[in-house]
């Protein structure tokens, strides 16, 4: 019939009243959605910083590591006698370089659960690279270089040569090889503490990203692992790749009931780290979660004096047969409102913010240092969530509104 | 037929009815008592004036009339309903529903235009907008002399213009009884007759029953009934001769 009433055609009295409420105190309410916008914006760009961040360090955590490592079960010794003296006067075992029992099944089995990505046979031990005068201590892993390759990404972090591991070929970290002073095509001698030793010609060579595995790793093909380690036809553990990294520690117990082997979560073996990403985590919900109180008490301070503004209003509408429930739902409304606008101003702010960082968050390559991007689903979440403490946050002044006394609200 | 009409016209019950009503503030031994006991019966198609001095009390009486407040003690009936134990809830349905109220100063709700603003009570009882409302909100609108101001917000009318938007919200749910509160108080003689006139139109078209508390004498003369509260009590109360 007309504009004004065409364009509310059908909205409810409450969402009537609560619009036009916040659209004529335009600058109270642009204030209260800035300022929700903002607490928005930090709260959304640190939780998409913090998750690329953490998602950034598991993933190179992980990149030289297994997610679950299977190995032989401890060996225990056993006293003959069962008289208590010889119990405690047991010395404990030093534990062996053993083969993983029937483990060609076992392999079958894992790579058959839903869960596991991929299962990759290893044979590894100590050994020495010499070569020339260069005498190192190393850790000689025999792979299937197809099966590894799915649980710690070799082939892409190699530096020069190609992932082969024929007979009579090694793929050595980049430390080491700096070390032992050779280069692709070279040779160098392994030899184990078993008197076994082969010259093996260098075929590639790698960057972890981790000193440590850099100078210590020495891959090779299963057989020359086998055959040097003096493990013929076995393996001395298998690396397990998962579907979700989170399921590691769940899984690991599972495998370890089932086949009695040790098993390794990733979690467990860096436990200071995942620790670290816990604490991390639980610092910023803290800072969340007094985000969220502060844009609360903005909303219900802005709300309250638009209560006590409107008290004359408040008391027109009572008299003209409003229920106090209308006049709750038309104050819970503006708070929700609020906070729904201000969690969208707060995504864009938020998506803008992570452009910038990541323009200027760079590695020394120029790469960004991690994507990170605004997922649709933290958007929602952010404008659910900014609804609701709206509406909590109204609660008390639309409570005082429906509780004004009439009488006093129109001759005030 | 006329008899007939005539029937259901006298069956009809009084629009107002206070018997012994009482109200104080305060408690203890601040306890002051405002109203002493009034009797007051209002039958369909009066037009009364209630007149007294300043603090004798009609402010008091209009809010218990008008169902804003609760009286002390006695009994208060509003078109033959008993409000005594109602809830808030049903106080409220039942101000919305009979009473149509007039302030001095006109109270429109800024934010809404002229239109809404007389269409408020009927949207605030069927809780969405519809047609309806707003054909008859913009019929009262023609009928107070202000259907070019209908897209006008309220606080862009004129102080006479204002109370006339009042007036015809006050008809909006075509209530029996009209609680006028110094309905020209706040204007000047020419648009205070233009009101007068409008309200005195309204009781003899609608048959709306006008309880009218005013200062003005000579707005209390013109009225059919004058009501007279000094200190809370009822001194007089008569058909107007003058008239």
């Amino acid at each position: 019939m007309t504009k004004i009433a065409r364009f509310h055609w059908r909205q409810p009295f409450e969402w009537i009243a609560a619009l036009r409420f916040l659209r004529e105190g335009r600058t109270q309410s642009l204030l209260i959605i800035v300022g929700v916008g903002v607490g928005v914006a930090v709260i959304v760009f640190m939780s998409a910083l913090l998750s690329g961040l953490q998602a950034n360090l598991i993933k190179r955590t992980l990149s030289s590591q297994a997610h679950i490592v299977l190995l032989p079960p401890e060996e225990v010794a056993r006293p003959q006698s069962g008289d208590l003296a010889t119990a405690l006067n047991l010395q404990k075992q030093g534990q062996r370089l053993r083969s993983i029992d029937q483990w060609q099944p076992l392999r079958e089995r894992l790579a058959a659960w839903p869960e596991v990505a991929a299962v990759s046979p290893v044979a590894a031990g100590p050994a020495f690279a010499v070569r020339g005068d260069a005498t190192k201590a190393v850790t000689l892993l025999g792979i299937e270089p197809d099966l590894y390759n799915r649980v710690v990404s070799l082939a892409d972090r190699l530096i020069a040569g190609q992932l082969r591991v024929g007979a009579g070929e090694v793929v050595i970290g980049s430390e080491l090889a700096r070390d032992l002073g050779a280069e692709l095509g070279d040779k160098l001698r392994v030899s184990t503490a078993g008197g076994a030793g082969e010259t093996l010609t260098v075929t590639g060579i790698f960057d972890l990203g981790n000193k440590g595995v850099n100078a210590r790793n020495v891959y090779v093909g299963l057989r020359t692992g086998q055959s040097l380690l003096d493990l013929v036809g076995g393996v001395s553990s298998m690396d397990l790749a998962l579907r979700d990294l989170d399921e590691a520690e769940r899984l690991a117990a599972r495998i370890a009931a089932e086949t009695g082997l040790v098993a390794d979560s990733w979690i467990r073996s860096n436990a200071q780290f995942v620790n670290a990403l816990t604490s991390q985590r639980v610092s910023s919900n803290v800072i969340r979660f007094f985000i969220g109180l502060s844009v609360a008490f903005g909303i219900a301070s802005v709300l309250v004096v638009s209560v006590i503004q409107r008290s004359k209003e408040i008391g027109i509408l009572r008299a003209m047969g409003a229920t106090q429930a209308q006049m709750l739902r038309i104050f819970l409304l503006q708070g929700g409102i609020v906070g729904f606008l201000g969690s969208l101003l707060g995504s864009a702010l938020a998506g803008a913010f992570l452009l910038l960082w990541q323009t200027l968050a760079r590695n020394p390559d120029g790469t960004p240092m991690f994507v990170i991007g605004v997922e649709p689903g933290l958007v929602m979440i952010a404008a659910g969530g900014a609804s609701l403490v709206g509406i909590l946050a109204a609660m008390l002044p639309a409570r005082r509104a429906a509780r004004l006394d009439p009488v006093v609200a129109i001759r005030g | 037929m006329a008899d007939s009409v005539t029937e259901s016209v006298t069956a009809k019950p009084p629009v107002l009815q206070l018997a012994g009503v009482r109200k104080s503030y305060g408690s203890g031994e601040t306890e002051t008592e405002i109203l002493h006991g009034i009797d007051l019966t209002l039958q369909p198609g009066e037009f009364a004036a209630l007149i007294g001095p300043s603090g004798s009390g009609k402010s008091t009486l209009l809010n218990l009339i008008g169902l804003l407040d609760r009286p002390g003690s006695g009994r208060l009936s509003i078109a033959g309903e008993e409000t005594t134990g109602l809830d808030d809830n049903n106080l409220t349905r039942l101000r919305g529903r009979s009473i149509g109220f007039v302030f001095q100063h006109h109270h429109l709700i800024p934010a809404f235009t002229a239109l809404e603003n007389v269409a408020m009570p009927l949207l605030v009882a069927r809780g969405r907008p519809d047609e309806e409302m707003y054909e008859r909100a913009g019929r009262l609108l023609d009928q107070v002399g202000l259907g070019e101001r209908k897209q006008h917000l309220a606080n862009r009318l004129s102080g006479g213009q204002q109370q006339r938007v009042a007036i015809a919200r006050a008809l909006c749910m075509e209530p029996q009884l009209v609680l006028a509160d110094e309905p020209t108080g706040n204007l000047d003689t020419h648009s205070a007759d233009d009101v007068f006139a409008l309200l005195r139109q309204i009781n003899r078209q609608a048959g709306t029953s006008f309880l009218i508390v005013t200062h003005d004498p000579r707005l209390a003369a013109r009225c059919d009934r004058i009501i007279e509260l000094v200190d809370g009590a009822i001194v007089s109360d008569h058909a107007n001769a003058i008239r």
